[in-house]
């Protein structure tokens, strides 16, 4: 603990416990928001992928058949398919945490959390319905 | 012979011990009995020495929180037959300096407190003549479940956060803040704004939610935080936009 904290002065003798590093193993609900926070690591991992595709869609048609290739080895997949579980994780966490943040009141009364969580997963639908539309379209 | 259960008390007496010890009391198991009549039970009839606050009973005063089991808990509101058969582990609230047994030292939520400036602020008040502030009921709604805050701080023990940056002004401070700034007579949401959006602030707060689902009278203060990242958020963006619009 930081001693930023000013407590009164007249106490020399408490008692401060430290907190243990680990910390986050003590609780099912802790352990669940430190795995919402690593996925952000698994985001930006995707969007380095994603990154990645664009120079070699830019780079041609040679360096992008290479780029398939390396997607298609062993790790690659193993490690997309971690991703994308931590992804997923991710989304579904975030959107039931939506409700939270947003309150909306329509006529002086507060749309229930089901309602706005449940808007959140219609758009992911909704938009992840289009890019399949045009990406399998043709 | 009627039924007993343990209490594991975590004891901690300056003048005898340099850290706290686990201390056991069996008392009578009673259906009709939470950890707090069985604490009462200990100081009556076993050992007058343990100290611990109380004071309603009745999920009022916010006096008796502490750590049951682990988690944070009005001892008020713990039933024995909850934990039945026991040991039933009784510790002071994690996170504050422990003063003695199961007394812990607010002062440092105290001081958070005031900072938030958790009273209406009128730019100018109207004369008295010209009666109260009145308010709809819709105005109530929207900041009553903020206000129902006891500042019995189990969302303080709650908050990892807390425990590694005892800086962060926490849970309850900010639900409270954010109880005035929705307040239709207030107008101080501004100056709040600028204390809260300070580096010991909401966004110091990553949202683990234990402090919602512990607190005992369902005021949210996660939902309260989230809320005001969003209106910091807002402003900032304003403020960027239109620099000269948000003095």
């Amino acid at each position: 603990m930081s001693a930023e904290v000013h407590y009164t002065p007249y106490h020399p003798k408490w008692y401060r416990r430290r907190v243990s590093v680990w910390w986050w193993l003590q609780k099912g609900s802790y352990t669940t928001f430190v795995l919402r926070e690593l996925t952000s690591v698994f985001v930006a991992f995707f969007a380095l992928v994603f990154l990645w595709q664009l120079r070699a869609l830019v780079q041609g048609q040679e360096a992008y058949a290479h780029f398939l290739v390396r997607l298609r080895t062993p790790l690659f997949l193993t490690v997309n398919s971690v991703a994308l579980l931590f992804v997923l994780f991710h989304a579904i966490t975030w959107f039931n945490l939506a409700p939270k943040a947003m309150v909306v009141r329509v006529r002086g009364r507060r749309v229930p959390d089901w309602i706005i969580a449940g808007l959140n997963y219609l758009a992911w639908l909704f938009l992840s319905g289009a890019v399949a539309w045009i990406l399998l379209r043709g | 012979m009627p039924p007993t259960v343990t209490l594991a008390v975590t004891r901690y007496r300056p003048e005898q011990e340099s850290e706290p010890a686990l201390q056991n009391y069996e008392v009578p198991f009673r259906k009709d009995w939470v950890v707090l009549d069985a604490l009462n039970y200990i100081k009556d009839r076993l050992d007058g020495s343990l100290s611990f606050r109380w004071s309603c009973r009745m999920g009022v005063c916010g006096s008796c929180g502490m750590m049951v089991n682990g988690s944070p808990k009005l001892t008020c509101a713990a039933f024995l037959s909850d934990y039945f058969p026991g040991p039933i582990h009784v510790e002071p609230l994690q996170y504050f300096p422990v003063v003695r047994d199961l007394v812990v030292d607010i002062t440092d939520f105290m001081r958070k407190l005031k900072k938030v400036k958790p009273w209406i602020i009128r730019k100018e008040e109207k004369p008295l003549a010209e009666g109260e502030y009145l308010q709809t009921p819709d105005q109530l709604d929207t900041y009553k479940q903020f206000s129902m805050c006891i500042n019995c701080l189990l969302c303080y023990s709650a908050c990892p956060i807390y425990g590694l940056e005892p800086s962060f002004i926490g849970p309850a401070a900010i639900a409270l803040a954010q109880r005035y700034n929705m307040d239709s007579r207030d107008e101080a949401a501004r100056e709040r704004l600028e204390i809260l959006s300070e580096h010991d602030g909401i966004w110091q707060c990553t949202f683990v939610g234990e402090c919602t689902k512990v607190c005992p009278k369902n005021v949210d203060p996660a939902g309260a935080i989230q809320q005001y990242k969003l209106t910091g958020a807002a402003h900032w963006f304003k403020s960027l936009l239109l620099p000269w619009g948000t003095k």
